[in-house]
């Protein structure tokens, strides 16, 4: 992390934890009368959304604006993407605008890299989740979920992940949200097993920091944490199961299957939920599901984001590295 | 921490010293609140915190409330006017206690005061969280140089600098000694303090 995430496989472990510990830190402001911070004044924060979202959108939202940034919300529909502006007019004219900060989102993988290593804007630029290449904030809200939870105080400040079994279940193949996580739980030392069949397994998985296994019976007698997935109808142009009611029986996660994991073990899912599909409702609506703990604690994760890319005259992390040193 | 710092740097105040100090300031808080009923006590990280700890122990026993004193923590660091000099910091932790500081008398404590910007940031940050009473500022100590018009109620030592000079705080809880040294800008880390 320089000035900009764009993968959440940047990130050094130190890197990860500093995030995670600033985010633990901005969550005790939820507690507070005025849950606003006075750090980000005067600095504007660019929504650039070529795709749809609403959880994420509004929860850059929110954090940018607790840190009171000026925010601009950009989103392709209706606006001259749709008549055909490339996304290099686009980043000039964001720039025209004087954007610190670009939080892009964009169908294509690769485009927040583009972005920020054009020479187009000067500011950070912030991945949203690229295509099926990456969605670093979302891996660094669950990282900060699973810290939460599994560790003894209720907060693991300064702490990694060392030791913990997670188990990613589902749409791999798709899902960006599998790959930053992989990534990032892995740099914090979590032993990350990724579960689907093998139509949704992706090419080259072999070189990624995790087991895999097809069979989520196997797994889940003995994890920290379960990760559903969801299956993303919208980008499957080909059959890669039979049939749901299949999927759901051998991938989906049910209460027998939830009765079967550790006691303190937690089931978690990025949002939006397809209910009886990869998730049974009795599942989401128990305690041990924290679907919507972690959109709260996505608000805290972002503005630990925001503040260490753009709260000091550079980058946070390098920062933190410096003083290590002196 | 670096090496040369304890042989450049001169001692002024020992551990002893700073008990007297800490045990006067405490005795003039109660005589200033009539009692410190209201008292709160809201230490600045890092070292302000351990110091508003140790007052808080003292005020209990000159009052005689064992564990009546409120004592927590103000982080300060997203209020700084220098966060665009220097890269982001990490933060430390805000703790208000569970009765929280309205109407309260608020005691800030920090180990230095010299510019009073960290104290303007922290009266930024109290108005966020709530409206006391009033808010008193206790040091131990006092090298001058302000840029603000900010003061201290109570002060453990005037130390009188120049601007080349650093005043460097070591309390046992984070730095395994207590005591105040004084030494030279270039010999000791830049502390900013």
């Amino acid at each position: 992390m320089k000035r900009h995430l764009i993968s959440a496989a940047d990130l050094s472990r130190d890197d990860a934890v500093l995030i995670l510990d600033t985010a633990e830190e901005l969550a005790r402001l939820a507690d507070r009368p005025i849950k606003k911070l006075p750090t980000l004044r005067g600095r504007t924060v660019v929504n650039l959304f070529f795709e749809d979202s609403t959880r994420t959108r509004i929860s850059f939202e929110a954090a940018a604006k607790r840190l009171s940034a000026d925010v601009i919300n950009f989103s392709a529909k209706g606006s001259s993407v749709s008549k055909g502006e490339s996304l290099k007019d686009t980043a000039l004219t964001l720039e025209a605008m004087g954007a610190d900060a670009v939080v892009i989102r964009h169908h294509a993988s690769g485009a927040p890299h583009r972005l920020a290593t054009s020479g187009w804007i000067n500011g950070a630029v912030v991945n949203a989740g690229d295509g099926t290449h990456e969605h670093p904030t979302q891996a660094l809200l669950d990282a900060f979920t699973i810290r939460r939870h599994l560790s003894p105080d209720g907060s693991g400040a300064g702490q990694d992940l060392a030791g913990r079994r997670i188990t990613i279940v589902g749409d791999v193949l798709h899902s960006r949200v599998a790959r930053s996580n992989v990534h990032l739980l892995s740099t914090l030392g979590a032993e990350v097993t990724l579960v689907a069949p093998p139509t949704l397994v992706p090419f080259g998985v072999e070189s990624w920091p995790c087991e895999v296994s097809y069979d989520l019976d196997a797994v889940v007698g003995k994890t920290d944490a379960v990760m559903m997935l969801r299956v993303q109808r919208e980008r499957m142009n080909a059959a890669f199961f039979p049939t749901e009611r299949e999927y759901a029986r051998r991938y989906g996660l049910d209460g027998d299957r939830m009765a079967r994991m550790p006691e303190h073990a937690i089931v978690m899912h990025p949002g939006p939920m397809n209910r009886g599909m990869e998730i049974t409702a009795e599942v989401a609506d128990s305690d041990r599901c924290t679907a919507v703990e972690q959109v709260a604690n996505g608000v805290s994760t972002r503005m630990a984001v925001l503040y260490l890319l753009l709260g000091g005259n550079e980058s946070a992390v390098a920062a933190a590295r410096t003083e290590e040193s002196k | 921490m670096d090496a040369h710092t304890s042989d450049a740097a001169r001692s002024v105040l020992e551990a002893p010293d700073i008990a007297r100090v800490l045990t006067r300031i405490a005795h003039e808080i109660v005589e200033r609140a009539k009692g410190a009923d209201d008292v709160v006590l809201l230490g600045i990280p890092t070292r302000g915190v351990f110091l508003a700890r140790r007052l808080a122990a003292r005020l209990e026993e000159i009052t005689g409330k064992p564990g009546r004193i409120p004592v927590g923590s103000l982080d300060i660091t997203m209020y700084r006017d220098d966060l665009r000099l220097r890269p982001a910091r990490a933060l430390a932790r805000t703790e208000i206690p569970d009765d929280g500081i309205d109407g309260r008398l608020v005691v800030l404590v920090d180990d230095v005061l010299f510019s009073g910007r960290t104290i303007r940031a922290a009266l930024d940050a109290l108005g966020d969280i709530g409206r006391p009473r009033a808010v008193q500022l206790a040091v131990l100590v006092d090298r001058g140089h302000r840029e603000l018009p900010i003061r201290a109620d109570y002060v453990g030592k005037n130390l009188p600098t120049s601007l080349r000079e650093t005043v460097k705080v070591q309390l046992t809880e984070e730095d395994g000694r207590d005591s105040v040294l004084l030494g030279l800008r270039g010999t000791t880390p830049a502390d900013g303090k």
